[in-house]
């Protein structure tokens, strides 16, 4: 997966992700975490930082970030504590966000990554958990040239996990790759709705060059405002190149922090390394330390459901399809369960993953629709298939049957009664539609006798059109070559 | 003797015969605060008359329904400036939190209005609990009722001040390194500051979160087992609070201490304590072993240590649990700001007092990168080290007797400019917070015309024998029946 543009460098990168965990209520407090809703509506005084109050841990909050952490193959801490987090931000009501330093709950885990016929294993420093901050919005353009600023707190509070990965990636498609694929596991044993757009999903990436082959770290960047998978890569694309051109040019690299202007389609100093925040990190006093005892990591254990790459293998084994297919069905859990709930009414999982693969993305994306909120259900194409196989439909008028279905949510046979579809295979009907169209394209006929042969797919065609795409087209092939012999 | 003078037991008594109302109980100590208030300052704000007797009338009509009377139900008392109370002002005595009003009461708070206790007022402090004198208040200076010309100790000074001056039955506390037991000691009173975890901090506006604890300040110890029998307990709304059953403090109460083991840390008697309050204290040990306890000497070799430990973590931790207050949500807001980080700086140099602003600049410090290991980290270590102390000592001894504070209470402005010198008031209360285990102050004499308070330590969450032993001394010694004169020039 090396880029060769980068020649002969190479990156090195390393991503924090922050995700959203999506619990009922609040790390440190009863409020609900449903995104949305009037400004400070979700919100009491825990998570106003109130004088006087304190936090109560929400256990949920723990029992997601072991699921994340096995899922991720890291090592469970049996005794992790909470820390603060301090610096001074209006977003922030305590003035710290509480979170954890030294002790985190899940550490040294990898994940395996493939793209271009190469595996990597990418490793999992450490996932942590804390505090969401609020969100500002600004009178003007930013908080320094605003007349005034507004704060909703009902973020405030929302439990996240933080997941470091080690300087393990060595290209900007890499890094993609990367995201894309925890995203995926993340999903799978939902821990998060990893939207992005949303904000439930944001990543910083950490960046250097070397020359290839080296083992020394170059200076870094950090980058942030990552709000997409194309921000993401075209963001390291353009760091990536721009630190080449500063070594090239006898430069050093600046430590720094950076963010990426997606308009500009560059990234721009945010704060040098002697602008950095010291956050003072110190434990959290009024949290006591947590003890996490090995039944509850095994109970957990037990729990996870199965993970995209042991799903991927199966797909692959049991209904013998394509890495392809297998890894862009896998790579959603929803789109991985739609296949197996299809396949439980219509075995033939390379059929049914041509149907999800082709026609049923291609409407999704169309309609920008979650396969969730779908209205043709796996029960409803299965049926179709079966129809087909019977000969009460063509596959093409399969295809018109899938679009209603699709966009009605009415079963097959329904669909076909409304509007006429059942497939013609009566040989009288089908032999009058083929004399007539022999009739009217002498010229046709001619080539095809003349030796060529591409021309019954065009007679086809025909019949098939004035059948208004209703006979059987192996039947009307047949007869067609059977009166041209 | 007047309604006001009298302890809770004595009144719950009367109630309970009916030989008095709750409205009177409360009547005689709204016209106490009226008749003294004015020397005294104990107070930030008083309640409203009309309510306070509404509130006292309801609890007459409750115990006439034939309802069974709590034996804190219809008393008068006070709550110190950083216990949230619903509704009604809790300012900490800080200009910045001047007219924060909590949407919500402190655990403590809510379990005294369940006990039908009826709140008089709101009672002055050191700035945010930091201080040993309660001159540290940004609105006034407390009096001792013991001599006008002293301060009342610290930071709890305007509780202690206000049960010493009869404007309150009982009065609650807060406690990070000797703010309960160090003003009760000054003023003569019974002040307990309970283990770590027994009492629930939910509501109490934080200055050290490992250290605070809320506590009781009485006019006796039987009170003082009363109102911690009311207020202890596990709070799920506090992750440190302990989750065990609270007993009815009463119960130890025997008088009968034959037998127990005390320990004399002989650390507490060293240089820099007053000649009158080492003989005072010395003589109450001695009624102590008169009274039947084992008395030995003891070592704790890190006591030297505490003290700079605790200004270290205190400090620390308040440099974070005060970042809060910054304008933004609530409290004081600078007028003229026009950007945020000037907001942010302005709001706080004009909110909060000289040495809220030191202890603030203390703990960043001793966080910050390059300084943490050295600082906070060697304090976190000392404070194991005098963890440890205890522990041995405990495994020998069921309580510890010593000195409350080194002296008395000083004149106001005495030590007003040497922080060092107002820190060193703490020295004997200190080591107490940093193990987290209880301690009591009562009264055991005088020493210049001024009171001087025995402390006697106990094993985590051993307020029983703590109690017992406090109460058998009081009883043979009687120096809680003195009432002072509220004399001397202001
Ligand atoms: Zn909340």
């Amino acid at each position: 997966m090396t880029d060769m543009t980068f020649k002969p460098y190479e990156a090195v990168i390393g991503l924090e992700v922050h995700v959203e965990l999506k619990t009922r209520t609040k790390i440190f407090c009863d409020c609900i975490t449903e995104f949305g809703g009037e400004p400070n509506t979700h919100v009491c005084p825990v998570c106003l930082g109130l004088p006087g109050v304190l936090p109560v841990l929400n256990k949920d909050v723990v029992d997601y970030a072991i699921k994340a952490g096995l899922a991720l193959n890291c090592r469970i801490a049996e005794l992790s504590k909470f820390d603060r987090k301090n610096y001074y931000y209006p977003d922030l009501p305590k003035n710290f966000q509480t979170s954890q330093y030294d002790l985190p709950i899940c550490t040294g885990g990898y994940l395996d990554i493939e793209g271009d016929g190469i595996k990597r294993r990418v490793g999992i420093t450490r996932i942590h958990m804390e505090e969401d901050a609020g969100k500002l919005s600004h009178g003007g353009e930013t908080i320094s040239t605003s007349d005034y600023s507004l704060v909703d707190y009902n973020r405030s509070g929302v439990p996240l996990l933080e997941i470091v990965s080690a300087p393990d990636l060595r290209s900007p498609q890499e890094a993609r790759t990367y995201l894309e694929k925890l995203k995926g596991i993340l999903e799978y044993i939902e821990v998060s709705d990893c939207k992005m757009q949303e904000g439930s999903l944001r990543c910083d990436a950490n960046i250097s060059v070397r020359l290839q082959g080296s083992n020394f770290f170059g200076t870094r960047t950090e980058i942030k405002n990552l709000n997409s998978f194309r921000a993401l890569e075209r963001a390291l694309e353009f760091e990536v190149k721009r630190q080449i051109r500063v070594l090239e040019g006898g430069g050093t690299v600046v430590q720094e922090t950076r963010t990426w202007d997606e308009e500009e389609g560059s990234t721009l100093p945010l704060r040098s390394k002697e602008e950095a925040h010291d956050y003072r990190y110190f434990p959290e006093p009024d949290l006591v330390p947590l003890v996490i005892d090995r039944e509850w990591v095994e109970e957990i254990k037990k729990s996870l459901p199965e993970l995209p790459d042991a799903r991927k293998e199966r797909l692959i084994r049991e209904y013998g399809l394509p890495v392809y297919d297998a890894s862009v069905i896998t790579g959603s859990k929803a789109l991985a369960d739609y296949f197996d709930d299809c396949v439980k009414f219509y075995p033939e999982g390379k059929t049914v993953s041509n149907w999800l693969m082709g026609d049923l993305l291609r409407l999704l994306n169309a309609e920008n629709q979650d396969i969730k909120d779908c209205a043709l259900r796996p029960e409803m194409l299965a049926e179709m298939l079966h129809l087909i196989d019977r000969g009460t439909i063509s596959g093409k008028i399969a295809k018109t049957v899938f679009e209603v279905m699709f966009q009605t949510g009415k079963k097959p046979m329904e669909i076909i009664k409304e509007k006429g579809l059942v497939q013609i295979s009566d040989r009288g009907e089908i032999e009058a539609l083929v004399d007539r169209v022999l009739a009217e394209n002498p010229q046709s006929v001619e080539d095809y006798r003349s030796g060529k042969e591409k021309a019954i797919g065009f007679l086809v065609g025909q019949v098939m059109k004035l059948s208004q795409g209703k006979a059987n087209p192996g039947m009307v092939n047949d007869m067609l070559k059977d009166k041209l012999k | 003797m007047e309604l006001y003078e009298k302890t809770i037991h004595e009144l719950h008594e009367l109630i309970e015969k009916k030989e008095i109302t709750g409205v009177e109980l409360n009547k005689s100590v709204y016209e106490r605060i009226a008749q003294v208030e004015e020397k005294i300052k104990a107070y930030v704000l008083t309640m409203d008359w009309e309510q306070v007797l509404q509130k006292a009338q309801a609890v007459d009509d409750m115990f006439a329904r034939g309802g069974k009377i709590h034996p804190l139900g219809g008393i008068p008392m006070a709550l110190k400036d950083n216990i949230c109370t619903k509704g009604v002002r809790t300012t900490c005595s800080s200009k910045i939190l001047e007219n924060f009003v909590p949407p919500y009461d402190a655990t403590v708070s809510q379990k005294l209005s369940e006990s039908h206790t009826i709140l008089v007022g709101k009672t002055n402090m050191d700035e945010f609990a930091m201080g040993s004198s309660t001159e540290n208040s940004a609105f006034s200076i407390t009096r001792n009722p013991w001599n006008l010309e002293c301060v009342p100790g610290g930071s709890s000074g305007g509780a202690a001040a206000s049960v010493a001056a009869d404007e309150a039955v009982f009065a609650l506390g807060s406690d990070t390194g000797g703010s309960i037991r160090q003003p009760a000691a000054f003023c003569g009173v019974v002040g307990l500051k309970p283990t770590y975890g027994l009492v629930s901090r939910y509501g109490l506006i934080a200055y050290a979160s490992s250290l605070d604890q809320i506590g009781p300040i009485t006019k006796d110890v039987t009170d003082c087992a009363l109102v911690l029998s009311a207020i202890a307990g596990h709070d799920p709304k506090d992750s440190t609070s302990v989750n065990k059953p609270v007993p009815d403090y009463r119960n130890f109460l025997t008088g009968e201490i034959k037998g127990m083991k005390i320990g004399i840390p002989r650390e507490y008697f060293g240089e820099g304590l007053d000649g009158g309050v080492r003989e005072k204290v010395l003589a109450a040990i001695g009624d102590l072993e008169k009274l039947g306890a084992e008395v030995e000497e003891v070592s704790m070799p890190h006591t030297e240590y505490a003290l700079p430990a605790y200004y270290l973590i205190a400090s620390a931790e308040a440099s974070s649990n005060l970042a809060r207050y910054d304008g933004v949500r609530y409290g004081y807001r600078s007028k003229d700001a026009s950007d945020i980080v000037t907001m942010f700086k302005k709001s706080r140099s004009e909110g909060f007092g000289s040495e809220v602003k030191r202890r603030i600049m203390l703990g960043t410090y001793a966080l910050s990168t390059g300084y943490y290991d050295a600082y906070y980290l060697k304090a976190l270590k000392v404070r194991t080290l005098v963890k440890g102390d205890f522990d041995r000592a405990f495994e020998k001894y069921d309580l510890l007797a010593a000195p409350t504070s080194p002296s008395v209470a000083f004149r106001t402005g005495e030590k007003r400019d040497d922080p060092l010198a107002m820190y060193m008031m703490d020295v004997c209360t200190i080591p107490i917070n940093l193990a987290g285990i209880p301690a009591i102050s009562l009264p055991c004499g005088f020493s210049e015309g001024l009171p001087v308070g025995l402390q006697l330590m106990g094993k985590a969450f051993g307020e029983g024998p703590l109690l017992k032993a406090a109460y058998a001394y009081e009883q043979s010694a009687g120096f809680h029946l003195a009432k002072p004169t509220l004399n001397g020039e202001v």
